[in-house]
């Protein structure tokens, strides 16, 4: 019989070595099941794994996946305050959307105006405030009427997929878009472009709000006294309370902080990479960086390197499907395995395996 | 990764030394294919796909196909087309609308690299355009439908309101109204192209309110298996024949026939003859396909059908023929005009007859 | 502009149907979070009980047999999130993420072959004499078994609940995880039934699309149908019939939204959609008794 033995501390070794046994066993069990579907496994692991980073086109797949990272790294940053300090946001899919919408509403409404240095500014507020804006209702909730944030912020996302359609169909429908749906281009329109600041390094303004979040995130958490409540309130609500925590208040800043962080994905993302609001511009990345806050333990390091192991799987298999014709969805099912082998061989950080009956 | 704005154009080369690539050499053609859907959805992928593999069956070892499926429309579709295009790839199929930027961004980087786009109407040197008219199997759709309907109402369910849609509704509804003055669309819109609870749902409330025939612009077979519960109620296959509900819901269909022209395209890279042209195949070139009329649709109906597809395919005929005049009333097209091409691409508004506003 | 073509009588027979994945996938999942776990991977135990489930009916032609491989299906995979999160202790809300994630590239990958097959037909009941009754009779009795099934299964789960003594313990193990510890019930194996009576109930959901509603497979075919189960139970505030109540209004406001269009009334099809989840946030907000089960979501291990 196997026990769970809860350790006194974190275990310093297991919280490095998880992750890496992590990627060796879905390695394994991934290259069973590419065998299995008649693919070259070594060949096919090689390919998600070290050709993108090292491959013959390197050079080009290395900037995607900072590109690819950057707003996975921006939301998870932004989410794990809140997860630290049991606020449970997993609608930042939404907050996302709206702080997309709100930034290219903002740059449209001055087009074709030439004034970047004074719309692009004002897109990334209007993404950031987009985006704490749909974050503060299910926090206000919350506060107000006990409601479950899980749940509201959840069910926010569909009213803002609804709310994108029909921006995409009314609003912000490109008048020159010979009848199709979606916005005009910001991404080309000089005001309001998210371009590159260094050629063909993928970093964009977005991907370096994304470092500079991670190294925020860092200090506050490991000094400021906000980050010492965040982790109080986490472990023990009544002794934050004791300790003078005002729990409404922390809610309420950790909820803005996620929500002003995936909205500022969102502006980054439509101003740049995707650069127009269409029916579906969304592509998951609130929900993903969910995953991505866990597999970085919440800590933003980890979400750092987490967040660029997942834009490595999806690089990667794109480059599996297209030179070992492995269907896409293999990939899905070998990125579902690795984060259930990361989230299996978690435990080993907090608990110790014990064999044979306690007692 | 906005790379076009410092590349402005034709600067692919230099694209490629600066980031340090080899330009591989090789013998076989490799052609690439990027997909929205997965390659089984049954529909609009799932014909895309068939191209693909009638490529490989026309041309055995001379060509190798890669195909990447589920690609979002935006920046993970760029990245896909220049990672094919860096594998080598010499000629990339983009099949979907929403892949027309990312198409024109990579195809300024890889100008050696020929590009087709699929319903765009934007191209360059090296991209091409090509669509189907589907508004001509349309038309044979609304002709027999006209004829087979006792109700006088015909269902019609929509995907979004965009210029293809709105052709197939009208195209449908003038062959209809021309055998059966009294006829009436009803026409919901599903804002889905792949939804099989919903489409379900859309045909049902359909047939519950009086319509005996049910067209779709959606891709799923569930509005077939509900005519088919329903009983006495007529469908058409959609993008795929659907053949496995013949003779009865299904009567006909149109299918999406991608293969003669990615056989024709492939071979021209091949030969070197490529050149960037913008086709808008129908009946005739075999693009739109018209699925078997079944039996369940009276001989001299099918007669009538199958003339006036013949004389669609000839060019003896063209759907979009005035007199016709716009849903407002006001004049659109003379007695014996023709609808031009750019009019039809863009199409934003209903005949007359049709009740209801296309929603904006 | 003509609502005299909407027929009520079969608009309310059509949301039954309309409704019933929902409710069938609905109803595991509010005995999952009674129990106080939350499993986002509704959707992914949805579609792979859908394929499961499409595969054994192509294969032995009966959908009897088919609807039970789903279950098995749907059970399956949520043994997985119940083992990571159960015994390894993992996040719910991640691992329930994840296993949407495998549980859609699962089934793309064994439905390959079987797209564009026709899965026998599932015949329907006509209850004799009740059915021939006006107005009742086609919108209660002209259903195929599922339909049944569904609101069985909310009976039986309100009974379960309510009455027996294997619901209170269901219950108390969610309220409060270390109380119902310390009374000496296995929290995790109960919670482990819970999981798979959800990824069951979830798996007959995905197969009542695939084999009744469609009935085909084709990849991603539940659509987000697995979100919105999610949202009614919440809706519900986790009380049986009101997710039966729930069910029907989704179910309803998609099918009246349709209804509307095809009698030409011109509405914003976009602000109807998002209705219900609104809807749902403000139920959330109003109902004092809307509580959501003590331990929801927490994890639990016991120390000694």
């Amino acid at each position: 019989m196997l026990t769970l033995e809860k350790r006194p501390q974190p275990s310093k070794a297991w919280v490095y070595a998880a992750p890496i046994l992590a990627v060796v066993i879905t390695m394994i069990v991934g290259g069973a099941v590419f065998a299995l579907l008649g693919k070259p496994p070594l060949e096919a692991i090689r390919t998600i794994f070290y050709d993108p980073i090292f491959g013959e086109f390197a050079s080009y797949s290395r900037p995607q996946l900072l590109i690819k990272a950057g707003p996975l790294i921006l939301i998870a940053i932004g989410l794990s305050f809140g997860f630290r300090a049991g606020i449970w946001n997993i609608g930042a899919e939404g907050q996302y959307i709206i702080g997309a919408l709100a930034a290219a509403g903002t740059g449209l409404a001055f087009y074709p105006m030439e004034a970047r240095w004074l719309i692009f500014p004002l897109m990334i507020i209007a993404g950031l405030a987009g985006g704490m804006l749909w974050a503060a209702i299910p926090a206000f909730l919350r506060i107000r009427f006990k409601t479950n944030e899980i749940l509201v912020s959840l069910m926010l996302v569909y009213v803002a997929e609804a709310i994108q359609a029909s921006m995409a169909l009314n609003l912000l429908r490109n008048p020159d878009g010979h009848g199709f749906p979606g916005s005009r281009n910001l991404s080309q329109y000089s005001s309001s472009a998210n371009l590159e600041l260094i050629s063909n390094s993928g970093i964009h303004w977005g991907v370096l709000a994304a470092v500079t979040a991670v190294v925020f995130a860092y200090f506050i958490l490991a000094r400021h006294r906000f980050g010492f409540d965040v982790r109080l309130a986490g472990q023990s609500p009544r002794a934050a309370g004791f300790a003078g925590v005002d729990a409404g208040r922390l809610i309420f800043i950790c909820m803005l902080i996620s929500g002003g962080l995936a909205g500022a994905a969102g502006m980054f993302e439509i101003a740049g990479p995707a650069g127009r609001v269409s029916i579906d511009f969304n592509v998951g990345y609130g929900f993903t960086a969910i995953i991505v806050a866990f597999l970085g333990r919440l800590h933003p390091v980890g979400i750092l390197i987490a967040g660029l192991l997942m834009a490595l799987t999806y690089i990667g298999g794109e480059l599996a499907q297209l030179s070992l014709g492995l269907p896409g969805a293999a990939i899905q099912l070998f990125q579902g395995m690795l984060l259930f082998f990361l989230l299996a061989v978690d435990v080993m950080t907090s608990y110790r395996i014990r064999f044979g009956k306690t007692e | 990764m906005k790379r076009r704005t410092l590349l402005a154009s034709g600067a692919g080369a230099a694209t490629m030394a600066m980031l340090g690539l080899p330009a591989r050499a090789q013998e076989k053609t490799k052609v690439g294919f990027v997909f929205v859907g997965p390659i089984g959805d049954g529909g609009w992928t799932f014909e895309h796909n068939n191209g693909r593999l009638a490529v490989e069956a026309a041309f055995g070892d001379a060509v190798e196909t890669v195909y990447a499926e589920n690609v979002p429309e935006g920046p993970d579709a760029e990245r896909v087309m220049t990672q094919m295009a860096l594998g080598g790839a010499d000629l990339i199929f983009t099949t979907s609308f929403g892949y027309m930027e990312p198409t024109l961004n990579v195809a300024a980087k890889f100008p050696n690299v020929k590009f087709e786009h699929a319903t765009g109407y934007m191209r360059a040197d090296n991209v091409s355009t090509y669509s189907a008219r589907f508004y001509e199997g349309r038309a044979v759709q609304g002709h027999i439908a006209g004829n087979l309907t006792k109700s006088n109402k015909i269902g019609y369910i929509g995907s979004f309101p965009i210029p293809e849609v709105i052709r197939g509704i009208n195209s449908a509804f003038i062959h209809a109204r021309k055998v059966n003055p009294d006829v009436e669309f009803k026409i919901v819109w599903a804002f889905t192209w792949f939804d099989p609870a919903k489409e379900a749902d859309a045909a049902k409330v359909l047939i519950e309110q009086g319509c005996d025939v049910v067209l779709q612009h959606t891709d799923s077979t569930a509005p077939q298996a509900a005519a088919q519960a329903a009983g006495n109620v007529y469908t058409f296959g959609q993008a795929s024949d659907m053949g496995e509900y013949a003779p009865m819901p299904r009567v006909s269909s149109i299918i999406d026939n991608w293969a003669p022209y990615y056989v024709e395209r492939t071979k021209a890279v091949m030969d070197g003859t490529w050149t960037s042209v913008d086709t808008w195949d129908g009946i005739g070139r075999g693009m739109v396909g018209i699925g078997e009329i079944s039996d369940a649709v009276p001989a001299d109906v099918k007669a009538s059908a199958e003339a006036l597809r013949d004389s669609i395919a000839s060019g003896a005929y063209h759907p979009f023929t005035g007199p016709l005049n716009k849903q407002d009333g006001s004049a659109w097209l003379a007695d014996g005009e023709v609808a031009d091409d750019g009019t039809l691409a863009g199409l934003g508004f209903y005949v007359e007859g049709i009740e209801g506003d296309i929603p904006s | 502009m003509d609502f005299s073509s909407i027929n009520p009588i079969l608009l309310l027979a059509s949301l039954m149907v309309a409704a019933t994945p929902i409710i069938l996938a609905a109803a595991g999942e509010l005995i999952v979070e009674r129990a106080g776990v939350l499993n986002l991977g509704v959707e992914g135990m949805m579609i792979t009980g859908a394929i499961t489930g499409f595969i054994a009916t192509v294969t032995t032609g009966s959908p009897w047999i088919g609807f039970a491989a789903a279950a098995v299906g749907g059970a399956g995979l949520s043994l997985l999130f119940g083992f990571l999160t159960q015994f390894l202790l993992s996040n719910q809300v991640a691992t329930g993420l994840a296993l949407t994630l495998f549980g859609l590239g699962l089934s793309a990958l064994l439905g390959q072959g079987y797209n564009g097959i026709k899965a026998p037909e599932f015949p329907k009941i006509d209850i004799p004499v009740i059915s021939d009754i006006p107005v009742l009779g086609p919108i209660l009795c002209s259903h195929d078994p599922m339909v049944y099934v569904g609101l069985g299964l909310i009976a039986g789960i309100w009974y379960f609940l309510k009455y027996s003594r294997a619901g209170l313990v269901l219950r108390a193990v969610g309220e409060n995880h270390e109380a119902a510890h310390a009374l000496g019930y296995h929290v995790i194996r109960i919670r482990i039934l819970a999981i798979m009576f959800g990824g069951a109930c979830a798996g007959l959901g995905g197969a009542y699309i695939s084999l009744v509603r469609v009935p085909q497979w084709t990849d991603g075919m539940t659509a987000g149908a697995g979100w919105i189960a999610l949202a009614i139970v919440v809706f519900a505030s986790w009380r049986p019939w009101r997710l039966l109540i729930g069910a029907y209004l989704f179910g309803g406001v998609t099918v009246l939204q349709l209804n509307l269009q095809a009698a030409g009334i011109a509405i914003p099809v976009e602000y109807l959609a998002m209705s219900p989840y609104i809807a749902t946030i403000l139920v959330l907000v109003l109902m004092s008794a809307g509580r959501a089960p003590g331990s929801l979501g927490k994890i639990f291990h016991a120390s000694r």
